[in-house]
């Protein structure tokens, strides 16, 4: 792919036309990248440094004292115990949410694809509806269904909302690959005596790499980041990282510690990049086997 | 009592009628081929068969039984699929042995059971590779070691070969005659390919829009086709297929075939038609291969009735073993086929002897075979 377009590039376009396009490419990073650098800086600034200094300019003596301060002991709300026990909120959050979603969708896409039943069609179209619903519209009365089995104010709750909420995407991730996995494998499976579960774990789940890594990738995003449901289902000591780093940025009292600030949002930051960095390059690679056929 | 029984099956997906009552049996150790053009219906009979389909009417028996109700896994059969379906995360001896996985046999016993296979078809280097890693012909080898390994009461095939480049193909048939010959399996066969039929069955089924043709051995598909249909499909190139009338000749009759700008040929009526079949002034189509259109020393010695006719030459096709000759008759190429030595020039006039013991009758409104 990269190559072609190459070739093509080296046939049309002079050096300058390559300097042009460069130019720009890196200009457009740089506008990019440029609020994490300042962050990144900030984050090991010391205060003092922070109001009398250059806001692009490198730490003059660099510290760690305010990653410390944010992770065990920055006052949110009226606790000062650092954002830890959010972060291990998310988490215990987060992990479940995306393994049974994924679980689910990989399910979904086997039986909409491989055990047709009358009326998977529209089954489906329902199922991808939920991917458009805005989320804003199925606040109150996801409130009201939370409350009503005992789950609101809960992470547990949240891990609900989420596995439904990501249903759609997973289902659609899943059932798009799976149409383009050959049904003789299954039909093979079927007749050397293998059942529903048995084809599922041993046949298809093997060949599943890419696409779970697509979808692991996409709910660990959406759900880690999430501040709506967070902010709605949840309070007091229970709320996720995000909800947590918006308190802490926005407390009225005191000193605003940017430092601090800054700290706590790389670090509520970090799983996702870590997740990206670590399983990226099975993305476009996954997303691209789900969407052509072979 | 036939030991595979098809009886009354109909297939329907919703208003659509794929399967129009097919009637078939098999007997134990038989070679049915099931051919015809593609969408004929034919893999969804054998889909049928192997259960993976349901059916809509009808009955399937094995060895007495019927199994319409059972699973796949539970009727005793093995399938081999066009694209091999091997199990793409598994080493060929994991996929031999993953059947018998699936139904609990001890490891032990399937280990023996896989050497047991792969030596029948020498592929034990082949054991410890992952399908990607084996060629075309391989993983065909592997394919059927899997259906092997299962010794079970019915083999089916899917279109097996058509993956394969020309030449492995002829070879696998061989190979899949062989392995009918020694183990004296029950197979059914599906192929669109008319020569692996031939090549193959010991008894063809020939299928068009979902309703059966003809059922016999190839010699009878082959030689007495019973439709118009049949006798076009089986055979390559096709039967030439020539409107003609019956007319009175010499105390008998015979048939007129027109030629353009010169006299109709007469053949005098085939040996096999019944008399009183054909009425004179009666339409009917000719058919007769090209095999039984050759030149005068070439025809066969044997035949009660070979009629020599001279006629002009259109083309000349040599095809090393044969050289294929066309001329014109009833308004249609009619093809020869002559001793590739035969001194054959385009624009000749020579003999072209017809053998018309080997020369069928259609009725062009039935289309069904006369006599």
């Amino acid at each position: 792919m990269s190559g072609r377009v190459e070739t093509s590039m080296a046939g049309t376009g002079s050096s300058a036309s390559r300097i042009v396009i460069y130019g720009l490419l890196l200009l457009f990073a740089v506008i990019f990248l440029t609020p994490l650098f300042v962050m990144l800086i900030t984050s090991f600034k010391t205060l003092d440094e922070i109001r009398d200094g250059n806001m692009l300019s490198l730490p003059q003596s660099p510290t760690i004292a305010p990653w410390l301060s944010a992770w065990g002991s920055a006052c949110i709300g009226l606790t000062c115990g650092g954002i830890k026990g959010y972060f291990a909120n998310s988490i215990e959050m987060v992990v479940p949410a995306v393994a049974i979603s994924t679980l689910l969708g990989s399910l979904n896409g086997y039986v909409l694809t491989k055990f047709r039943f009358p009326g998977h069609k529209i089954i489906f179209a329902l199922m991808l509806f939920a991917c458009f619903i805005p989320f804003q519209a199925v606040l109150i009365p996801v409130a009201r269904v939370l409350g009503m089995v005992g789950l609101g104010n809960s992470i547990l709750g949240l891990i609900l909302v989420h596995v439904v909420y990501g249903l759609g995407f997973t289902t659609l991730f899943f059932r798009n690959y799976y149409e383009a996995f050959p049904t003789e494998l299954i039909r093979a499976a079927q007749i050397d005596g293998a059942g529903f579960f048995q084809i599922f774990r041993r046949i298809l789940l093997p060949a599943s790499g890419p696409i779970i890594i697509v979808t692991v990738i996409f709910q660990f995003t959406n759900i880690w980041n999430d501040f709506l449901f967070g902010s709605s289902f949840a309070s007091g000591d229970g709320v996720p990282m995000t909800v947590a780093l918006n308190n802490l940025v926005n407390t009225s009292t005191g000193v605003k510690e940017y430092n601090v600030d800054m700290a706590a949002a790389m670090i509520a930051a970090l799983p996702t990049l870590l997740v990206y960095v670590v399983a990226g390059r099975y993305f476009v690679r996954g997303l691209m086997a789900g969407a052509v056929k072979g | 009592m036939a030991f595979l029984e098809i009886k009354g099956l109909f297939k329907r997906f919703g208003k659509v009628e794929v399967l129009k009552g097919i009637d078939l049996d098999l007997e134990l150790g038989g070679f049915l081929v099931l051919v015809g053009p593609s969408g004929c219906g034919k893999s969804t009979l054998l889909s049928a068969i192997a259960g993976l389909d349901t059916i809509s009417e009808g009955e399937i028996r094995i060895d007495g039984q019927v199994v319409n109700d059972l699973r796949p896994s539970k009727r005793d059969i093995a399938m081999v699929f066009q694209s091999y379906a091997l199990y793409p995360n598994m080493t060929v001896a994991e996929n031999i042995a993953f059947g018998m996985e699936m139904r609990g046999v001890p490891k032990p016993e399937r280990d023996a059971a896989v050497e047991r296979v792969a030596a029948t078809l020498q592929m034990g280097h082949l054991l410890s590779r992952k399908p990607s890693q084996l060629s075309g012909g391989q993983r065909q080898r592997v394919a059927m070691g899997r259906a092997l390994v299962r010794d079970p009461r019915v083999f089916l095939f899917d279109e097996p070969l058509s993956n394969l480049d020309a030449k492995l193909r002829v070879d696998m048939r061989t190979e899949i005659k062989k392995l009918h010959q020694s183990t004296g399996k029950t197979i059914v066969y599906v192929t669109h390919d008319q020569i692996e039929a031939m090549t193959l069955a010991t008894k063809i089924a020939v299928l068009r829009d979902g309703a059966l043709q003809q059922v016999g051995t190839p010699a009878e598909v082959y030689n007495r086709p019973a439709n118009l249909f049949v006798a076009d499909f089986m055979g390559s190139p096709s039967m030439n297929l020539l409107t003609s009338r019956v007319v009175a000749h010499n105390g008998g009759t015979a048939l007129e075939l027109p030629r353009p700008n010169e006299a109709a040929i007469l053949l005098r009526m085939p040996p096999n038609v019944a008399p009183g079949a054909v009425q004179v002034g009666q339409e009917v189509i000719v058919g007769i291969r090209p095999e039984a259109i050759t030149d005068p020393d070439g025809a066969d010695r044997n035949s009660p009735l070979v009629e020599i006719v001279e006629a002009h030459v259109d083309v000349v096709e040599p095809a090393g073993s044969d050289t294929y000759v066309v001329t014109q008759a009833s308004g249609k190429e009619v093809i020869a086929r002559m001793r590739s030595d035969a001194d054959v020039r385009p624009g000749s006039r020579i003999p072209f002897a017809f053998d018309l013991n080997k020369a069928v009758l259609f009725n062009p409104e039935s289309r069904q075979r006369i006599g």
